[in-house]
């Protein structure tokens, strides 16, 4: 199969938005904690435990939405103790979110295990179907690209334009700004820093927890050990290389989305000329670089990392 | 309204320091009693059952001890880069290319005496764990890129490497197609501690270099150079001290230590590599640091903790029927805890309450 060919073809770009997905989520979710200025850590983990929550509410009767909403729910708790022990406890962000990482998919696993001991193939749910668009859906191209996506996926896209509102139009999306930037100007302001951190980083973490539900109730029908592989990491590296905005944020996962679906379709064209694993690194190696190439201008959150203590400077 | 505020103490307070840390470790079992209780197992039992499996006898014993060797190493690694902020998360990676680099060197490609094999198949290990830190290390120094992510993307891409070369050139010929590679030379294997016993001499090696890790850090230049880095970069670079060339040397030093682990485990362990040789052993190296507060004899009590937990849960988990990931849940909720019980050493907790004559 020719590169053109690959590139001019429908199924490709449904791969790509498909891949995608998860990594919106992800992104927005990073970037709403760092603007905040936190660095969130525990995505990896957070990740897991929403693909679990998501799917064993489903498994256990609940309904698709019901568990799209535990998923939050619990991304949101994972959120809040991130908050609370490196907003008002000041403690390190990068320790602190890579022991939520673990607490978060041990507790996943344990808990999977615990519920399923004995299953030798993880049990199916039906996930979120296409959404066939009559009419639009029958279009040439556009149809299979856009057109047979999940509702998740279009909930995607919406996030997309709703935090970009919240950030930049809205007073509330001005304190998140703030805070992450000179916390003490907003505490002359009179608002509360700590609150409007903790608040941010369990709505972006509901959205890391969303990506992670994505994949056992959208992109698959089951829960497997492993299965977030390194995607939360992968949308912290893309949240610099989107500079914290929403708009690149979306331009990001969808450039990693299609350079993954292609990696795969070369993999599968070259028919095992060169090692399969070769082709499955490159997505890693693509974020690393996409971080290299802009990490010395990315514009940081000036306070990122930065506790803020009341009245002191 | 009670508020709580913390308050810098002028001095740290040492014994709290380690009061805090038994407390942790303590406190994390305890939590652990609630997904215990929850699955429907006796608690009481569990737990007997979790003491009696990490060191109820010589053989649990010699098991806990052979799995806190690789902890040993790796709990050093991130010990060391930590104390200089350099955030290696890389452990893991760094510990497959270790493995890696003993079977290619050790498993037939030099056929010496023992004694100079073993040498040459652990500097080998420490050349690729280091090498493999270099590069996020350098990424960050001359590009300014979170060496966190990088550190954590590489592990991914060293476990791709490691499988495609045991599906590949150091496939064993005789290992029945399994994708694992050819066996260490007996020559190069480390000689076990005890007979029929698992503990083996690896075991020392990492307490001889922890001994030296604390040495360098406590009494060198390098190591002083380190902990002002780690303070203060800016001021440290100030006092003249090339804090590149700092990141540089502790990132190759962190990622050496944790090839050997890799080392430890291929030629001391397992004998030969395949892609499953590490349970997560590079992630909770990091556990094991600042469960010791980076202390390098610290290491060693905090990885026979961790390994306590690991190998006791395995029959805590046959024996009460519940699944094993406890043992997980238990260490990275020790790190929390720790991290918590680290804020007693050094604030003070002051309740405050509201001034009554301004009320």
């Amino acid at each position: 199969m020719d590169v053109i060919d690959i590139l001019l073809s429908a199924n490709f770009w449904a791969a790509a938005i498909r891949i995608a997905t998860p990594l919106i989520f992800g992104v927005l979710g990073a970037l709403l904690c760092e603007r905040s200025g936190v660095l969130n850590l525990g995505i990896e983990g957070i990740f897991t435990a929403g693909a679990m929550a998501g799917w064993m509410t489903v498994h256990l009767g609940g309904d698709l939405w019901t568990g799209v909403l535990v998923a939050m729910a619990v991304g949101a708790l994972f959120g809040l103790l991130h908050a609370v022990l490196t907003v008002p406890l000041g403690l390190s962000q990068h320790v602190t979110g890579i022991g939520v990482t673990l607490l978060a998919s041990s507790l996943a696993y344990f808990i999977y295990r615990n519920a399923l001991p004995q299953v030798t193939s993880p049990p199916r749910i039906v996930p979120f179907q296409p959404l066939a668009i009559p009419g639009l859906s029958d279009l040439p191209f556009f149809g299979p690209v856009l057109f047979q996506q999940t509702a998740l996926t279009w909930l995607a896209f919406a996030l997309v334009a709703i935090v970009g509102w919240v950030l930049y139009r809205t007073p509330l999306g001005l304190a998140i700004r703030a805070v992450g930037d000179t916390p003490q100007a907003v505490e002359a302001q009179g608002l509360d820093v700590h609150l409007i951190r903790i608040g941010t980083v369990m709505a972006g973490s509901a959205l890391m927890a969303l990506g992670g539900a994505f994949l056992t109730m959208s992109a698959f029908d089951a829960f497997f050990f492993g299965m977030v592989n390194g995607r939360g990491w992968i949308c912290i590296a893309l949240t610099v290389f989107a500079s914290w905005r929403p708009g690149k944020a979306l331009f990001g996962a969808l450039l990693y989305g299609a350079f993954d679906a292609f990696q795969v379709r070369l993999q599968t064209s070259l028919g095992g000329a060169v090692p399969g694993q070769v082709f499955l690194m490159l997505p890693y190696l693509f974020s690393i670089a996409a971080l290299v190439l802009v990490a010395r201008k990315a514009d940081y959150p000036r306070a990122l990392l930065v506790p803020f203590v009341k009245g002191q400077r | 309204m009670i508020g709580l505020r913390l308050e810098p103490r002028p001095t740290p307070a040492p014994g709290l320091a380690l009061a805090a840390r038994i407390g942790a470790g303590i406190a994390a079992l305890v939590l652990a009693a609630i997904p215990i209780a929850l699955a429907g197992a006796p608690v009481g039992k569990a737990f007997a059952l979790m003491a009696e499996g990490a060191f109820g006898s010589l053989f649990a014993t010699s098991e806990t001890l052979a799995r806190a060797t690789p902890l040993i190493l790796t709990g050093l690694a991130a010990a060391v880069a930590f104390r200089a902020k350099l955030w290696n998360i890389g452990g893991e990676g760094q510990l497959y290319a270790g493995a890696l680099a003993a079977v290619a060197v050790g498993s037939g490609l030099l056929d010496l005496p023992g004694p100079a094999l073993i040498p040459i198949v652990m500097a080998a290990g420490m050349i690729a764990g280091a090498v493999l830190m270099l590069v996020p290390t350098l990424l960050k120094t001359r590009f300014g890129a979170d060496e966190v992510v990088t550190t954590l993307l590489l592990n991914f891409v060293v476990l791709l490497v490691v499988q495609m070369m045991l599906e590949g050139p150091l496939k064993d010929p005789y290992g029945m197609g399994w994708p694992q590679s050819a066996p260490i030379l007996d020559q190069a294997v480390l000689p076990k501690l005890m007979p029929r016993m698992r503990v083996h001499t690896g075991l020392v090696i990492a307490l001889v270099v922890a001994v030296g890790i604390a040495l360098v850090m406590a009494r060198s230049v390098f190591g002083f150079q380190v902990r002002a880095v780690g303070e203060n970069a800016s001021a440290a670079r100030f006092a003249g001290i090339g804090v590149t060339a700092t990141f540089i040397k502790v990132g190759l030093l962190s990622g050496a230590l944790a090839g050997l682990a890799g080392v430890s485990e291929v030629a001391g362990l397992k004998g030969y590599l395949t892609s499953d040789l590490s349970p997560g052993f590079g992630y909770s190296g990091i556990v094991v640091a600042m469960l010791a507060g980076l202390n390098p004899l610290g290491v060693v009590v905090a990885a026979i903790f961790v390994a306590a937990v690991f190998v006791g849960a395995d029959s805590m988990s046959r024996g009460v029927g519940i699944s094993s990931y406890i043992a997980d849940l238990i260490v990275a909720t020790s790190l929390l805890c720790v991290l918590v019980g680290g804020l007693v050493t050094t604030y003070r907790i002051r309740f405050t309450r509201p001034d009554p004559a301004r009320s």
